[in-house]
This record gives structure tokens, C-alpha cells and sequence, in this order.
């Protein structure tokens, strides 16, 4: 069963130095606030494994708390590069970044082949590419009954999935809504996972029969942190900040500027800060 | 006439090969706009899948990421990201896929991966993303890139996703059954590749675009057609539409427009 407890507690307990922690969310519902956490307790030589690794990462990144990640895109979307990223990568800085680059089929095939307890995905990809040539994670199968050549990479099971969700009901179920994203498949293949929410109700209420819910009994830890997707969006409370996405480029393209960012708004902050965006964010959109 | 910029001219020769009954797989950024620009104009019932999970989506202004909450709120429905590249994707669903690239050679590989050595890269760019199957699970590719000898090279430092690979049948010999890149959109010009040799070849210029700057802006020497047509100039429809759209989402993201 699912516990509540706060969101220091929650990384305290769950999310060890050299672990796999998988945090997910697509554009939508990322869990800012649990990766600041990660930071502010720091955690060191992490791999980082995400389909799309944008400002989450390059915070982490930049702090030293990875030593590799596990990617397929990787950037701030309609913006430009992550320079923190950069700067691991072709400086080594603050420390080296060993890099395993996928595409997003195969990312999202072997989070689902983790959760149904696979070794490893199947499926067609990477036709003419150049990725398996420099990923040795990526190899060819044939179909034993076609004789067709697929592709396989291992199967995604992190050692925690960390992901933020609209709500948590008192039993400690947890519902997502809108873009869905991978986060159930990184949960459900993760040993151990921690939920963020907007808010723990009594009852979810009405919704559809076919809502995506993570049962208590899926999930280790939630904490509420109402605006902890900031400046990701949570559907339903708060929009996207895509003007926070185009200020971090400047914020992140210098090693100074960005650490004294991360000293006022990270180190010297905890998980309340997020709710002055939500507030304010749910204000904006009325 | 209205006077245009080379991007206008590029997205709205974007716009114009989408059909009204395309599914079309969409990326971010240039392509994007082209995909809605079509919808607000010739192709009302086109319909647009972003890679978050988005079917039938009909945002009124542009995403600056791949998923954000006007995709979702505007979709027929929305689904996991297993799924999309699963069923939808892989399982034949797209008419067209969209896309761009840092670099592209003459048989249309994209490169979105690193310029240099992948080891030690000069620049280390996003990555593939969904490109690499979208390449080759889509029915046809349209590709939409300002060129410039830095982008349109003679030999691409990694292939992203697969083009007309080395040219002639190499997709077949692949076991790739889908068209790949058909068409080419630039500031330029429009490629086409060649019947036989799928290299692609200018079959359009853009109205008060000259060869010789076809030639200069490619890494690589350019074919023509043996007809090449001139690109009909945007309408004042077309780039209102495709203006209001810009003003749109500069408005939404908060810049001034």
C-alpha cells in the first residue's frame, strides 16, 4: 500500500545514491519539485533514464547528481539546447555524463516491457539508422515465426519511477488525467515509485470508467505538492510556463548564473514554493 | 501581391502537399505550423497526431512543446505514449509523416544526432526522438528545412532516420515498404526524388528564386528536373491565415507578438 508522507521523506527513503531513477512525464506533469528534492538531499551518481529530458535534467545534471543517462530526445522543446547537458557532455562539467541514446519507440517499448515483466522489447525500429552502431543496447531479433528481423533493447526496470499525477484519493490511489505519457509503464516497472499530487481528496468522484488510476498497492510513497509540475503543467490546475522555458536558456547557458539560481530557488527553498505557482498559474488561467 | 518572407513561402509550399484525407504524423516547430496551416485552410478534415499522445488534434495556436495542454484539450482523444508509437505509429495508421532535421544529404537521411564524431561531438544536437521509425513506419515523409550548405551537406556525420538510404532500392532491400521522403520543402525550392535513383531533385522554385541560388545553398551538386515549375506565390489567404496563427500563439506564450 501506498504511503503519505512528505516529499522529504519520501526521497529520504526511496531514492539512494547510484540508483536507476526514472522520472517521467511528457512535456505534461513533470515532477519539478521531487527533482529539486533529489538535489537539495544530494544524491550522487544517479543514471538517469527519461524519454525526453529537458529542464528536470539539466538541473540535476548541472548539480553532479548523475553519472549517465538514458534518453531519446533530449532539449528544451522549442527552445534550444539543455547547456548544463552540454557541458557534462563536451566538458565534463561539473562531472562527466556517459550518455545511452535511444529513439522513442524503443524508450516506450521497454517501459512497457518492464512493467509486463519482460526481459526485453520487440519491435520494428531503427531501420537504416546509425544508433545501433554506437548503442550496443540495441540488437536484432528475428521473428521465430516470420523469420522477420526486429529490433530489441533491454527492457526499462528503474529502481525508482518518480512521477507527479493531478490526485490521490485518501485510500492512495492516484489518478492522471490528459497527456499520459509513459508514467504508468515506469511505475509499474520501477521496484519502488514516489507521487507527487495537486491535492489528496476523500473520493475521485465521478470520471470515467476507463480513467488511468495507479492503484495504492502499485505506488510507494505520495506526497502531496500542489504546483509540483512547475514550469511543466498539470491538466486541469495550471498551464504550461512556456515563458519560464524560454528565460532558463538564458538562466542555464552560463556555469555562474545557473548556480546562483539553483542557490534561490532550489537549495535555499523547499517543496512549498511550488504552490505560489499553482496559485498563481490557476489565477492566470481564469 | 503581398510581399513574403522565404519561411512564409517554405511553410505554406508545406502546407499545400498535405491532402484533406492525410493522417499526419506532426513534429514540432516548422512542421507544425505547416500541418495546422493546411487544416485552417484547404484540408479542414486532416487529421494531426503529435507524438505526446494526441489524436485529431485541432490546437488554435501552435505548441511550443510536443505536448502541451491545447493539443490535449483540442484531440479527438488522447492516448499513452506506448500506444502511439505501438499502434498508431508502428501499426500503419499514418498517412504522412512530418519532419525536419539539422542536416539532410541528397537522398533525404536526416541527421538530428550529434555533428562530428558521435564520441566526441563538435555539437551534440536532441536526437532522434521518434524520427528513426517514423521514417520508416509512415506511408510517405515530407521533410521541411531552410537550406544552406551547412544543413543540405554531401555526406551526413550520423543518420538519424533513413531517407532513400544510398539511393535506388536500398529501402526495399531493406524491408522498408513505405514511400520515405517524397517531397522536400525549403526557403528555396521543392525536391522531389528522381524516379530512379530516388536522389532528390529540384522539381520547384520558389517565385523570384534564381538556380544559381538552389546551387549555392546545396553541399552537394544539385540536380534539376527536367521541367522545374515556379512555386505559386502565397495567397493573401494563405499567409493571413498563417499569420493570425503566429500572432495567435505569440499572444499565448506569452511574447509580444
Amino acid at each position: 500500500m501506498s504511503r503519505v508522507m512528505s516529499l522529504e521523506e519520501a526521497v529520504e527513503a526511496n531514492v539512494r545514491d547510484g540508483d536507476t531513477v526514472a522520472m517521467e512525464g511528457f512535456t505534461h506533469l513533470i515532477p519539478h519539485a521531487a527533482g529539486h528534492e533529489v538535489i537539495r538531499q544530494r544524491r550522487k551518481r544517479l543514471t538517469l533514464v527519461r524519454m525526453t529530458p529537458d529542464l528536470i535534467y539539466d538541473q540535476l545534471v548541472g548539480m553532479g547528481c548523475a553519472a549517465k543517462m538514458v534518453f531519446s530526445w533530449t532539449g528544451n522543446p522549442g527552445v534550444g539546447s539543455l547547456h548544463r547537458v552540454r557541458d557534462a557532455v563536451e566538458n565534463g562539467w561539473p562531472r562527466p555524463l556517459a550518455l545511452e541514446e535511444h529513439s522513442h519507440a524503443a524508450m516506450a517499448n521497454a517501459y512497457e516491457a518492464g512493467a509486463a515483466g519482460l526481459p526485453c522489447a520487440v519491435f520494428r525500429g531503427y531501420i537504416g539508422a546509425d544508433l545501433p552502431k554506437v548503442n550496443p543496447n540495441i540488437k536484432t531479433i528475428s521473428c521465430p515465426f516470420t523469420g522477420q528481423s526486429l529490433s530489441a533493447v533491454p527492457a526499462l526496470r528503474p529502481d525508482i519511477a518518480i512521477i507527479h499525477a493531478q490526485r490521490a484519493d485518501r485510500s492512495g490511489n492516484v489518478l492522471i488525467e490528459g497527456i499520459i505519457g509513459v508514467q504508468k509503464e515506469a511505475v509499474l516497472a520501477a521496484k519502488r515509485s514516489i507521487v507527487t499530487v495537486e491535492e489528496i481528496v476523500d473520493d475521485f468522484g465521478q470520471r470515467s470508467p476507463n480513467a488511468c488510476i495507479l492503484p495504492s498497492w502499485t505506488v510507494t510513497a505520495i506526497a502531496e505538492v500542489p504546483g509540483g509540475a512547475f514550469p511543466s503543467y498539470a491538466f486541469g490546475y495550471y498551464k504550461r510556463d512556456n515563458a519560464f522555458y524560454t528565460a532558463w536558456d538564458a538562466i542555464a547557458r552560463d556555469r555562474d548564473s545557473f548556480a546562483a539560481w539553483m542557490k534561490a530557488n532550489v537549495l535555499e527553498k523547499g517543496p512549498e514554493a511550488f504552490a505560489a505557482h499553482s496559485r498563481k498559474r490557476a489565477m492566470a488561467a481564469e | 501581391m503581398t510581399d513574403y518572407t522565404p519561411t512564409e513561402m517554405m511553410t505554406i509550399a508545406a502546407a499545400r502537399a498535405l491532402r484533406n484525407g492525410d493522417v499526419c504524423f506532426v513534429g514540432i516547430g516548422m512542421p507544425s505550423a505547416a500541418a495546422n496551416l493546411a487544416r485552417l485552410t484547404h484540408a479542414p478534415d486532416i487529421v494531426l497526431i503529435y507524438e505526446s499522445g494526441t489524436l485529431g488534434t485541432k490546437p488554435s495556436v501552435l505548441p511550443l512543446s510536443i505536448g502541451d495542454g491545447e493539443l490535449c484539450e483540442t484531440a479527438l482523444t488522447t492516448v499513452s505514449v506506448p500506444e502511439m508509437f505501438r499502434y498508431w505509429l508502428q501499426g500503419g495508421r499514418i498517412t504522412v509523416g512530418f519532419l525536419g532535421g539539422a542536416q539532410i544529404d541528397r537522398f533525404a537521411n536526416l541527421n538530428t544526432t550529434v555533428v562530428g564524431p558521435y564520441d566526441k561531438p563538435k555539437v551534440r544536437l536532441p536526437g532522434g526522438g521518434g524520427a528513426p521509425e517514423i521514417a520508416t513506419a509512415c506511408g510517405e515523409i515530407f521533410i521541411i528545412m531552410a537550406q544552406s550548405k551547412r544543413s543540405f551537406v554531401d555526406k551526413l556525420d550520423f543518420v538519424t532516420s533513413l531517407g532513400h538510404g544510398e539511393g535506388g532500392d536500398h529501402r526495399e532491400r531493406l524491408g522498408v515498404k513505405t514511400k520515405g521522403p517524397t517531397r522536400l520543402m525549403t526557403d528555396l525550392c521543392i525536391f522531389e526524388p528522381d524516379p530512379q535513383s530516388n536522389e532528390m531533385i529540384v522539381t520547384s522554385i520558389h517565385s523570384g528564386v534564381t538556380r544559381a541560388q538552389v546551387t549555392e545553398a546545396t553541399g552537394w551538386p544539385v540536380c534539376f528536373a527536367h521541367t522545374v515549375a515556379e512555386t505559386p506565390a502565397p495567397t493573401a489567404q494563405e499567409l493571413e491565415v498563417l499569420r493570425e496563427l503566429h500572432a495567435r500563439t505569440a499572444r499565448a506564450h506569452g511574447n509580444a507578438a
